[in-house]
């Protein structure tokens, strides 16, 4: 027989049993903590809130909307990469990394700039008379979903180009001579193949979003809170651990559910393994 | 079996097959020319190969009839039709991919059908015909087949009635049995042929296995650095090749260098670089003390035991049994290689590494090239 892996992976094993595993166990038992021991009271008290239960929507709304976001503007930028010689391709790599390359609190506090009633966006629909007087997309859910977009972008434009150039171009070839026009390769031949990609993608714009509370807290406001934000407020604000608790479990569950379930839409046997 | 399919598909071919007339195409990529006032036709219903070496220019010349790129110059036309101003789309064209090129996602069906889909063929009429496609090719049981749960020849095959799906007048193969392992490419070769033969569709194959371009083809075109070097039967190409390339690059050929002693009415001698003479029993159109190349093929030559006017001496350095044939390496007295085939009777032995032999040479069968410039000889004092 061969030699069991187990010493090599201890280390790995310790550390995240140690920091991760541990303290979520806790964190899963602290919900579960009342005043005479053993409740699903913190449960009750954030589902029987209809304002929670509208966080919770709001959440996800903003997930999906990212995911939209991210994947209209990834799709053409991945083409575009595809499409481009060298030095164009530097150039679009180095734009879609500046993001993941600034330093959270910098990138927010630009977006508060370019949302803000002076920004450029507000100047330019100013200047074309789309609007009367100037405006402000600060503290609007428009506004954060524009953010995050550019924030999250990376995540799908990466693996959408990783994909695009493992794609051998007689694909798109095989289609031409068979008839079809652009339109018809790119929706029947470029967005099936690149399917993969942006499921990986999606996973990881959808948990970045929901968990984002920086740019959430600054640029959606108190008038549009997420679920993050509640989290907070219950640790920092009302000391109610268990309930802060709770509100994680659901968060971890419910986003949980939608990335399983994109995961295994992922597996599908017209997915899985081609290119 | 596939007789009714093959019916289906006569019927409908008979249009009256056209063919294709390439015309001093010409294309460079950047500053290096790819390919340079390319020539040929082929004939209604007929299977033409562009042959040659790779990086010789025969996939732009393909990739240009299908037009995937668009050459500078010349004309592409098929029956009275100019090709060369179409886009690809609408040239009415079937190809076989080199590596198929089938789409991952896609079933086998949706693959055949995905031409007929493009021209927006009704649901009904889409599936009788890849039905008909998909018994043609002998796959009618793998229609909801992936492509990646088929094996390679399966692939080929699927890739083939992809392309004869929207009844090509043309239909363009570009190295499609390179993919394939030696057993499976002959079979897969004799159905291409049948199926070739009962729809009468007119084919360009584009190959660097000449054996694979002559089993095929009934002319060959051969190409060599952007130009054509012979266009021709692959008998006439192998028994009368125009250069040295065709010469050495159908079959193989020995190579032996030497310099035209005298050109007579109906005979030359060539002084070999080894020393000896040789008499070609026909005219030449060299001048004396011309640098040339004699070849000659390896069936041609055979080892003699004794020495005579006409023979070369000769070491073994090889001798090796392929089946029906002995083939012997040979090295001339300066060095130069030489290969003999001979059929194996009981009679022969093998030669043993290092023995001295005489060879007897064919000379009718023999070829005069000028020598390759750049070659030892050209720098001769008697140039």
């Amino acid at each position: 027989m061969r030699a069991s892996g187990v010493p090599f992976l201890t280390p790995m094993l310790t550390l995240s049993v140690l920091f991760f595993a541990a303290p979520l166990a806790m964190l899963v038992g602290y919900s579960f903590v009342g005043e005479t021991g053993f409740t699903l009271d913190n449960y009750a008290r954030f589902l029987g809130d209809p304002f929670n239960f509208r966080v919770l929507v709001n959440t996800f709304r903003l997930g999906i909307q990212t995911v939209l976001g991210v994947t209209l503007l990834g799709i053409p930028i991945a083409l575009l990469y595809w499409h481009s010689g060298p030095r164009v391709r530097q150039v679009i790599i180095f734009l879609t990394l500046i993001p993941m390359l600034t330093s959270n609190v910098v990138r927010t506090f630009a977006w508060i700039v370019i949302l803000g009633r002076q920004g450029p966006i507000s100047e330019t629909l100013l200047a074309f008379g789309f609007t009367d007087g100037p405006i402000s997309l600060m503290f609007t859910e428009l506004g954060l979903v524009l953010a995050m977009t550019q924030i999250d972008l990376p995540l799908v434009v990466l693996p959408l180009i990783a994909m695009l150039s493992r794609l051998p171009t007689s694909l798109g070839e095989a289609a031409e001579v068979s008839g079809a026009g652009p339109w018809r390769i790119l929706i029947t031949v470029l967005i099936p193949l690149m399917l993969p990609a942006l499921l990986a993608g999606w996973v990881l714009v959808f948990a970045s979003t929901s968990a984002s509370f920086v740019t959430q807290a600054v640029i959606g406001g108190a008038r549009n809170v997420y679920m993050p934000q509640l989290i907070y407020r219950e640790v920092g604000t009302l000391f109610d651990w268990p309930l802060a608790a709770a509100i994680a479990v659901v968060l971890l569950l419910t986003s949980g559910a939608v990335l399983l379930a994109i995961t295994f839409l992922s597996r599908h046997r017209r997915l899985a393994n081609h290119a | 079996m596939t007789d009714q399919a093959l019916a289906v598909d006569q019927q409908a071919m008979e249009t009256q097959p056209q063919g294709l007339v390439v015309n001093s195409l010409t294309h460079r990529y950047g500053t290096a020319l790819a390919i340079d006032r390319i020539t040929f036709d082929v004939r209604p219903g007929e299977v033409v190969a562009l042959l040659g070496p790779s990086g010789c220019g025969k996939s732009t010349v393909l990739r240009s009839i299908a037009g995937l790129i668009k050459p500078q110059e010349g004309t592409i036309t098929m029956g009275a039709q100019r090709l060369d101003t179409m886009p690809a789309r609408t040239r009415g064209i079937g190809m076989v991919f080199q590596n198929y090129a089938l789409f991952p996602h896609l079933t086998v069906e949706e693959n055949v059908g995905y031409p007929l889909t493009c021209q927006g063929l009704p649901r009904s009429e889409r599936r009788q015909r890849v039905a008909e496609l998909l018994t043609l090719v002998r796959l009618d049981t793998m229609a909801r087949r992936l492509p990646r749960e088929q094996s390679g020849g399966q692939q080929q095959r699927v890739a083939v009635a992809r392309a004869l799906a929207a009844r090509p007048n043309l239909l363009l193969l570009d190295e499609p049995f390179g993919a394939l392992d030696r057993a499976l490419r002959f079979d897969l070769q004799v159905e291409m042929l049948r199926l070739q033969r009962s729809l009468g569709i007119t084919t360009l194959i584009v190959t660097h296995d000449q054996e694979e371009a002559q089993s095929l083809a009934g002319r060959l075109v051969l190409m060599n650095k952007g130009r054509v070097e012979q266009i021709d039967t692959p008998t006439a190409v192998y028994d009368a090749p125009k250069s040295l390339f065709v010469n050495s690059f159908i079959g193989q050929a020995n190579q032996l260098p030497g310099i035209i002693q005298s050109a007579g009415a109906d005979h030359s001698i060539v002084r070999l670089a080894v020393g000896q003479k040789i008499k070609v029993p026909r005219q030449v159109e060299f001048v004396v003390d011309a640098p040339v190349v004699v070849t000659c093929r390896p069936e041609d030559v055979t080892l003699v035991s004794g020495a005579n006017a006409t023979t070369l001496p000769a070491r073994v350095s090889v001798a090796i049994a392929l089946g029906p044939t002995l083939v012997h390496e040979l090295t001339l007295a300066d060095g130069t290689e030489i290969r003999a085939s001979q059929m194996r009777d009981q009679s022969m032995r093998p030669g043993k590494p290092g023995e001295a032999v005489f060879l007897s040479i064919d000379t009718a069968r023999c070829h005069i090239f000028p020598a390759p410039a750049g070659s030892s000889l050209s720098s001769s004092p008697s140039h």
